[in-house]
């Protein structure tokens, strides 16, 4: 996939977290946190971040992230979301692990 | 011994011309012009001692109105016991920061005051007390009160005072004076601020003319909004009602529900909803409470006006509906801090108390619950009257969400510890119950109802399944607040909490 455009997926609602990507050309990941449950959970929420993003093979991005202390598959799927809004891709293949 | 001698100096013989005054004025008097006025004659000094209470919780303009008026005398370096303070004293923060104020010793501290003070703005650290605790520590001299500024919602000239009137609507009612009492009963100098002068005698009173040295009328005591809720709603929340239906089939369960038991439930939309829950068990099973005790709400009140408690001790109204009850209902009675839960005395109420219900932020797999700071570390609510009535309970619930948010409420070790974990019996979260190993009677009792009882560790780990594990909070070496067990040992300290990222 890529990259092309701003991709957001999320709300603020407690429990959940907004994901903000965009491209980042030739300059890696970079992950812009802010969280209710920072001090406690920031390392595992950048974590699973990076891993989703590796998963879906996507390498040079600025990820924006609000969370309100959303879990790990909430924080999972945002991701995977905003990603398929910001490659304008709408052949998701949900059930790939 | 000394013999009889006719005297007529002034004061101890009938002075005509003096009572003559008196018919004129209507009442012998105590009322000083202003706050200023007052700090002056009550003898405020560098380093002394004020205490205040906290009835009008965050409608209270008591506390920053007197610390304006001592701040433009220029008098520094006090120590400040109320009995807790709320979001609405923030500007005590600025008092700090001038040398008005040095120490400070509460039950709780909220909001941006706690915040800064969690973040190392004091020298000294804060001393948390339970209500019992500081009514114990008052009444031994532990706590030295120089000035009492006590606010109250209505008062005579010399000096009877209460939280409501049944002269008037007074606009800033509070109901019970229960941890005023204390105060004016040990204080040096007890001086009465209000907004609702009232005919001599002011009957019924909290607070006694035989207590009181100075009165000062100001416009407002109070925001009647902040003071008091209209009546403490049931939560519509779920989870908080699942956790209550739970609580209240424990409660049943135990083999404490029985006529005439006792029950206090605590703050909390859980906590408050088991009242509700145990009304349709009482009535089916024609079960009167004999009294309820504690912070008393509404809820508490349908049931002692439907007949199902039969007397009240209220040390603390929550709504309107307590504080009417309170005026209108003989068997509703105030009570002062110290018979609410003094442990140092002949027999505090608490003693009495077959059931409580109380809250937790935290808990730990020895039972320890902590109340006092977040999950970030950051003070943020008060030790109240949570450890006295643990101690006192024949059988403490504490009701508690498996999971707030992200955050697990089961740890393996509390932050801070407010009440200690021998104390607490059963935690009901809405994923289960776990009954504490010292108690096996309950243990047996609830199981023999089969109720979802599993242990502590089990239910931790069903939590951690779903949000996995907290870092723990980082902290500086500096204490920021020292946890006082109701005995006045030290249980807990607060740390500065470490700010990076």
């Amino acid at each position: 996939m890529q990259i092309i455009d701003i991709g957001m997926a999320g709300t603020l609602e407690s429990s959940d977290v907004v994901i903000k990507i965009e491209k980042n050309p030739n300059k890696g990941i970079e992950i812009y946190l802010k969280s209710s449950v920072e001090n406690q959970f920031g390392l595992q929420i950048r974590k699973v971040i990076q891993d989703t993003l590796a998963k879906l093979g996507i390498s040079d991005v600025i990820v924006d992230v609000n969370d309100k202390g959303a879990l790990d598959c909430t924080i999972e799927a945002r991701v995977k979301t905003a990603v398929h809004r910001a490659a304008h891709n709408t052949e998701y293949r949900w059930g790939d692990r | 011994m000394r013999p009889y001698q006719k005297y007529s100096g002034a004061g101890k013989a009938k002075n005509r011309q003096r009572l003559k005054e008196r018919q004129v004025c209507q009442n012998r008097n105590k009322i000083v012009d202003n706050l200023e006025k007052v700090i002056l004659e009550a003898g405020l000094k560098d380093g002394m001692t004020i205490s205040f209470h906290h009835h009008f919780r965050n409608g209270d303009y008591v506390v920053n109105m007197v610390l304006d008026a001592v701040a433009k005398l220029g008098i520094k370096d006090l120590v400040l016991v109320p009995s807790s303070l709320t979001d609405i004293h923030a500007p005590i923060i600025e008092h700090i920061k001038n040398g008005v104020v040095r120490r400070i010793e509460s039950s709780g501290i909220r909001g941006t005051l706690a915040a800064a003070i969690s973040d190392g703005l004091m020298d000294i650290p804060v001393i948390i007390r339970s209500h019992g605790g500081r009514a114990r520590a008052i009444s031994c001299g532990e706590i030295h009160i120089d000035v009492a500024f006590l606010g109250v919602p209505s008062c005579d000239a010399y000096g009877n005072a209460n939280g409501y009137s049944r002269e008037n609507v007074a606009a800033s009612a509070c109901g019970s004076l229960g941890y005023a009492k204390v105060d004016a009963q040990y204080a040096d100098h007890v001086v009465l601020i209000t907004d609702n002068l009232i005919e001599y005698p002011n009957v019924p009173f909290g607070i006694p003319q035989s207590q009181v040295h100075y009165i000062v009328k100001v416009d407002k005591i109070g925001d009647p909004n902040g003071i008091m809720s209209g009546a403490t709603r049931f939560t519509k929340n779920p989870r908080d009602l699942l956790i209550a239906r739970h609580a209240a089939d424990v409660i049943e369960a135990s083999g404490y529900f029985e006529d005439g038991f006792s029950m206090q439930t605590g703050s909390g939309g859980a906590s408050l909803a088991t009242t509700r829950f145990l009304k349709d068990k009482m009535i089916a099973k024609n079960i009167r409470a004999g009294f309820a005790l504690g912070g008393i709400t509404g809820q508490i009140v349908s049931l002692h006006e439907e007949g199902l408690i039969r007397k009240l001790l209220d040390v603390q109204s929550f709504d309107l509906k307590a504080v009417e009850s309170l005026k209108n209902n003989r068997y509703h009675y105030q009570i002062d801090a110290s018979y609410y839960a003094n442990p140092d005395n002949e027999g505090s109420a608490v003693n009495q108390l077959d059931i409580v219900v109380l809250s937790a932020l935290e808990i730990d797999l020895d039972f320890n619950v902590n109340v006092i700071t977040g999950s970030d570390g950051v003070i943020r609510g008060a030790s109240g009257g949570h450890s006295d009535t643990a101690a006192g309970a024949s059988v403490t619930v504490v009701v508690a969400p498996l999971i707030r948010g992200r955050m697990p409420t089961i740890l393996d070790k509390v932050n801070t510890i407010v009440t200690p974990g021998h104390t607490v019996d059963i935690l009901v979260t809405d994923q289960g119950i776990a009954v504490n190993p010292l108690r096996e009677d309950l243990a047996y009792n609830l199981k023999a109802a089969k109720l979802p009882v599993s242990s502590i560790e089990e239910l931790k780990a069903k939590a951690d399944r779903v949000v996995g594990k907290p870092e723990p909070i980082k902290v500086e070496d500096k204490i920021v607040g020292i946890v006082n067990y109701r005995d006045g040992s030290v249980i807990d300290v607060i740390r500065q909490v470490k700010k990076e990222r």
